[in-house]
């Protein structure tokens, strides 16, 4: 599949991105096509 | 809201990078792809879906993408419809937003929404307006779980009959009055952007505001009756950049994101609409259309989008998950990226469905792009497009008044 | 993203106007009243907004079933339940409390 390079990038600054590490996201019910 | 962005990834057919933005607070839960690769991949439900209960139709408009006029003798029975519903509830699908053609003229239209509402499935309803009588509004005031959305094409009676037909206009204010005498609360109005209505958006939202009511403005696509009428309603170019800046204009405003084929006008400036870019078909929604077709969504009515039946063994449940149609587009990059120009991060290549019907092919530009790579294209392939699937169009003349 | 601080040593339990349907990262949960739609990105996070109700804290709730239980995980899944909070997806409970 695609490479996905956040996880490599993320390895150096793992702490702080894992400080943020967000288990919640919130999507507009607008904001997705056949969504309405 | 929180809108997330995928980070850098290669679609396997142009093996080009597709560089998105990153924002400050990018969400990063261990090990779980961003949500909009979640969601492109497809869900185990739909998280909603549309479901046009009939074809029949007292109104014949222009544009119509379900071709509706006349009622197919293989709808859904009762029963049928119920046991939809109650596949629905299994599900966890939240909410249906049913459809059609009139979805009032059913008979059992107060059957399905009442059994729909008791399973804890809310309904959103796309209606003329024409049955919602006072005793109507009455019954959807006491509702809970229910949203209403009044369809009207044009400000004045003049611009709207033009495109709905003779009445409709009237009759679609006399609905949203009897909901607002019968306090249902905030309903929407939606209208479908055309050459002849963009003028009068502004005007439209003051009349929403008036009666408390939500406005939704949505794209035009060339799909069912709207392959024929495409040519004469869509947006010039000059008033795609119009809208475009009136919809930044109004964040309040939905749009479903049906407009994100327009996004390159902002590159310039740094600005995009909101949304994700995401068309959900046969990913997050589809539709299910009378007779129990499965489509990836209301406006790919055509054999190459059907999924399967929910009369099919399995029901809807397997159709969803088990449909060779949807696996493939769940599938990265299934639809191919258009390679016209540098702008596909911000436009996504725009709608499958648009594309399809004016014979462009789905990795191609979206016919109405902003920058106009389609143009000619679309002139070329003018005349010889497909047509929908299903045609239950009536033989009747525009300017009719509205008949049951 | 919260304007007000969550209150983790309350007690608290999932809304009764959302639909929560378990997909394979974790949840998603629809708000019916206000139509917003909130991803919960992790199953335990999905466990944890189920158990709220069964214990007298969302502290404890924490404790009982977020593993590994170390500062930055408790940190993270603190901060989940007050985004879940502001979403209306998770609310006080109320006084009167069924065991089980």
């Amino acid at each position: 599949m695609e490479p996905k390079t956040d996880p490599e990038v993320s390895d150096a600054v793992d702490d702080t991105l894992v400080e943020e590490e967000l288990l919640v996201e919130e999507i507009s019910i607008d904001g997705m096509c056949g969504v309405y | 809201m929180t809108v997330t962005h995928s980070p850098i990834t290669h679609s396997p057919i142009t093996q080009t990078p597709i560089t998105l933005s990153r924002k400050g607070s990018t969400p990063k839960a261990k090990g779980v792809p961003p949500l909009v690769e979640q969601l492109k991949g497809g869900l185990d439900a739909p998280i909603c879906l549309t479901w046009e209960l009939t074809y029949a139709c007292n109104l014949a408009c222009v544009h119509c993408l379900s071709s509706s006029g006349r009622r197919d003798p293989k709808e859904l029975t009762t029963a049928e419809a119920l046991s939809v519903v109650d596949q629905l509830a299994a599900l966890q699908v939240f909410y249906i937003n049913i459809g059609g053609g009139e979805p009032m003229i059913r008979k059992d239209f107060f059957d399905i929404v009442d059994h729909a509402v008791s399973r804890n499935v809310g309904v959103k309803f796309s209606t003329n307006g024409y049955y919602i009588d006072q005793a109507a509004a009455e019954r959807f005031a006491a509702m809970d779980l229910l949203d209403i959305q009044i369809s009207l094409d044009g400000f004045d009676a003049e611009t709207n009959d033009a495109v709905r037909g003779q009445g409709s206009w009237e009759a679609a204010r006399r609905a949203m009055d009897n909901l607002a005498a019968a306090n249902f609360g905030e309903f929407k109005i939606s209208i479908v952007a055309t050459r002849h209505n963009v003028d009068q958006l502004d005007d439209y939202k003051l009349m929403a505001d008036d009666y408390g009511a939500q406005l939704r403005v949505t794209r035009l696509r060339p799909s069912g009756r709207g392959v024929d009428s495409y040519q004469d309603l869509r947006l010039t170019h000059p008033q795609q950049q119009q809208i475009f800046r009136w919809i930044l204009d109004h964040p309040d405003v939905l749009t479903g994101d049906s407009f994100f084929h327009l996004n390159a006008l902002g590159t310039d400036s740094g600005e995009a609409l909101p949304g994700l870019n995401l068309c959900g078909a046969g990913r997050i929604v589809c539709l299910i259309d009378p007779i129990g077709d499965v489509y990836a969504c209301p406006f790919v009515i055509h054999d190459n989008f059907m999924a399967g039946n929910v009369r099919d063994q399995g029901g809807f449940a397997n159709v969803w998950r088990e449909s060779d149609l949807f696996q493939e587009l769940r599938e990265p990059g299934s639809a191919g990226a258009c390679a016209s120009c540098g702008s596909y991060d911000a436009c996504g290549g725009g709608c499958m469905a648009a594309k399809f019907f004016t014979g462009i092919p789905l990795d191609g530009p979206d016919p109405d792009c902003a920058l106009g790579h389609a143009d000619e294209a679309v002139a070329a392939a003018a005349g010889s497009v497909p047509h929908s699937s299903q045609d239950h169009s009536r033989p009747v003349r525009l300017g009719a008044k509205p008949t049951l | 993203m919260t304007a007000v601080a969550f209150d983790s040593t309350a007690k608290w339990e999932r809304s009764a106007k959302i639909g929560l349907r378990p997909e394979p990262f974790g949840a998603l949960a629809y708000h019916f009243d206000t139509r917003r739609l909130v991803f919960l990105k992790s199953p335990t996070l999905v466990d944890l907004v189920d158990g709220l109700t069964k214990h007298d804290s969302a502290d404890a709730a924490i404790e009982a079933i977020v593993e590994p239980a170390d500062d930055r995980s408790r940190q993270a899944h603190v901060t989940a339940l007050a985004s879940l909070a502001e979403a209306g997806v998770i609310e006080p409970a109320t006084k009167i409390a069924f065991v089980g």
